[in-house]
């Protein structure tokens, strides 16, 4: 009744190929495209961006990295918090010159780059380092594997620390993004306008989705799906695994790269490795993804959303309402995100994405039953 | 004696001494995947979750005193009493039980014969679940952990003075060793024993290696599968109060002692996941390997703390060569 395709007649193959077919879907999508690019910016303020927004919107772009790596071809990896330091670490030194030394001199020193050519450098350097660490994946499965991208996690945080050539031999071994902009607006630095800082965002984020629905839907997708349905049978239907793997590998890091940079050099400025990258950053974006919906592009911004939401909803409610001291309500949400995980893995293992279905499946009957 | 080569092997020892500990963690990994196929992710934050039972129990702390007081106003913190350790240990085993027949009945009942992953993920979320419940119950910051028999008969603190004179004496370097360390090894080493005498010869033990062996001839000869898998996770809930009462004394009852599933990981995939040698050899290996290096190659060239990551890089290697552990079954695939 609310949901229909009654009447919706494709008479191309480009109609019938499109990506979303039925009228009422696409008119949705296109009508969320204008709220997002021509209404929000001019209502945001400080606050709905960089607490809301910017957090949503850079989580949604690493949860479908994660999610074509996890929930597409089936290899989990806690590695995320890991590449996305690769990214930010990437984006750092392209924006302020490469410098490179030999023998103690230096050798030469790349010019600064642009802040988006900075993020996508970012990207492509983290897909490189991505495809390393998914080289095991070919002999090893399962948790051997989640155990050994944690390797990735460990190593690579421990480098950016470690190596000072990678924060510029500054004295607190922090990272912080000079003021830079694209065609006089600033982007990065402590004086951005929010609006200016989220279309950045959102440009990011609607062309990496768009890139992912159309990758997973193509050939490259479907032998992803192939690959974690059942990896001998696919191989023995003629998919390369080793292809699929590391491509899979390779696009996720690229995502998960290029969220990375944006977290860092949009989102908080200065970072320190250990404390922005950590473990924690790993389960988060795999819990976002979990809850979302594994194997769904819609799914990964509805677990960004849910779970970028939750600490400060957790918030407003536990300490301003109830007024609550704010170490309970952290651990409040330690109880209530984990509860979740169990549910929705329990109840519906294929999360946000899968009650969407069920809901838009019974918008298209109502008011009968069948 | 080369004083080089005595600190080599001062490090050695100390190496052998963390994978004991090590190996503590990791045998609560294998012990419940090996009879249930899960990963338990969530056996370091059991272990943290002990650690903070006992303290909480042995100074007499109200549980969940801050969510009390937050919400209804009132101001209780101790009953005012203190328990001796032994009865502590005791209460804190019967409280692992019932958190493993809660895992066992509220959550893995529902998930059986999912695919293992999910089933790890789920331990995922039973860590976070667990961490903020404890942290809830005993509040979360530092508290030191002590066992003591009786007054001033405590786990032993700092180097062992004897071992350091004896050595000296003998080869005219002092060897420094943990006093806790020793004791942890002698624990460890009887509970191996015990572990290994309860599955070769008791009934429930002889249930729980049908089980791991193949779960449908176990139900068809009788055994209650619930049974035994509660009885698994309590086990790995003894386990971990056991490597928690150690990690505890040694460095504090705190977050960061969940970490140490962190590092089990990694002995795990050394020493394959389903072979209790295994978390023992592989424990001794990642300890040793992980000093070693880092005394000669982490701190001197690469900058230090190289243990972070080097036990993950070192098993990382291994598997691509030997996928299923040292001592872990073949895997064989169909399709």
């Amino acid at each position: 009744m609310f949901y229909r395709e009654a009447g919706d007649f494709r008479t191309t193959y480009a109609e019938d190929q499109q990506t979303f077919p039925i009228k009422f879907d696409r008119y949705r999508y296109y009508l969320v495209l204008f709220i997002a690019i021509v209404v929000v910016p001019f209502v945001v303020n400080d606050y709905w961006v960089n607490s809301l927004l910017l957090p949503f919107l850079i989580y949604a772009i690493a949860a479908i990295g994660l999610n074509i790596l996890v929930g597409y071809c089936g290899q989990v990896s806690l590695g995320t918090g890991g590449f996305m330091a690769v990214g930010a670490y990437t984006c750092y030194k392209f924006m302020t010159g490469v410098d490179i030394w030999w023998g103690g001199e230096l050798l030469f020193r790349l010019p600064e780059f642009n802040i988006f050519f900075s993020v996508i450098m970012g990207g492509v350097m983290t897909a490189l380092v991505g495809v390393l660490f998914g080289l095991p994946s070919l002999r090893i499965k399962g948790f051997y594997l989640a155990v050994a991208t944690l390797a990735a996690q460990f190593f690579l945080v421990w480098l950016f620390n470690r190596v000072s050539w990678f924060y510029n031999y500054s004295a607190s071994g922090q990272i912080s993004a000079p003021e830079r902009d694209i065609f006089g607006v600033l982007l990065t630095g402590p004086s951005v306008q929010p609006w200016a800082a989220y279309l950045f965002c959102l440009f990011f984020t609607i062309t990496c989705a768009v890139i992912a629905r159309n990758m997973t839907r193509g050939a490259s997708g479907r032998k992803w799906m192939a690959i974690r349905d059942m990896d001998i049978a696919a191989e023995i239907i003629g998919v390369n695994p080793l292809k699929a793997k590391l491509t899979a590998f390779m696009v996720s890091s690229f995502f998960i790269g290029i969220s990375g940079a944006l977290f860092f050099s949009v989102y908080l400025g200065a970072v320190e490795v250990g404390e922005a990258f950590g473990i924690t950053k790993s389960f988060l974006v795999l819990f976002m993804i979990i809850i979302g919906g594994l194997g769904s592009i819609f799914g990964s911004f509805a677990g960004a959303a849910f779970l970028v939401l939750l600490p400060v909803a957790l918030k407003v409610v536990g300490v301003d309402w109830f007024g609550w001291p704010t170490d309970i309500v952290a651990h409040l949400q330690l109880v209530i995100v984990g509860g979740l995980i169990i549910v929705f893995l329990i109840a519906e293992p294929h999360g946000i994405a899968q009650l969407w279905r069920v809901a838009k499946e019974k918008l298209r009957l109502w008011p009968f039953p069948h | 004696m080369n004083e080089q080569l005595a600190y080599t092997i001062e490090v050695f020892a100390n190496g052998l001494m963390a994978g004991v500990l090590y190996a503590l963690v990791a045998l609560g990994f294998v012990l419940i995947y090996k009879a249930s196929g899960i990963f338990n992710y969530a056996q370091g934050v059991m272990a943290l979750f002990a650690a903070m039972t006992l303290v909480g129990i042995q100074n007499g702390q109200v549980p969940f005193a801050h969510l009390i007081n937050a919400i209804f106003g009132t101001d209780v913190h101790k009953f005012g009493w203190h328990v001796h350790s032994f009865l502590a240990i005791a209460l804190t085993v019967l409280v692992m039980i019932a958190l493993a027949w809660m895992v066992q009945r509220f959550v893995f009942r529902h998930l059986v014969g999912q695919e293992p992953i999910i089933l790890f993920m789920a331990t995922i979320g039973l860590a976070y679940f667990l961490e903020g419940v404890a942290d809830l119950m005993w509040g979360s910051e530092l508290k030191a952990l002590n066992v003591c028999a009786s007054e001033g008969a405590c786990l032993p603190q700092g180097m062992n003075v004897w071992l350091e004179g004896t050595t000296y004496e003998a080869l005219g370097y002092g060897f420094f060793i943990d006093n806790l360390d020793i004791v942890a090894s002698i624990v460890a080493v009887i509970l191996v024993a015990g572990l290994v005498i309860f599955a070769q010869y008791t009934k429930q033990g002889r249930a729980m290696r049908a089980v791991a062996d193949d779960h449908q001839a176990a139900l068809s000869v009788g055994v209650s599968l619930n049974f035994i898998w509660v009885l698994v996770w309590s086990l790995a809930g003894f386990v971990a109060l056991v490597a928690g009462i150690m990690w505890g004394a040694k460095s504090g009852v705190q977050f960061s002692l969940s970490l140490i599933a962190l590092k089990a990981l990694p002995v795990l995939m050394l020493g394959g996941f389903t072979s209790i040698p295994g978390a023992i050899v592989g424990g001794l290996i990642i300890g040793v390997g992980e000093k070693l290096f880092e005394f000669l190659i982490g701190a001197p060239f690469l900058g230090g703390a190289t243990e972070n990551w080097f036990a993950y890089m070192l098993a990382l290697l291994f598997l691509v060569f030997r996928p299923q552990g040292l001592f872990g079954e073949k895997i064989i695939e169909r399709v």
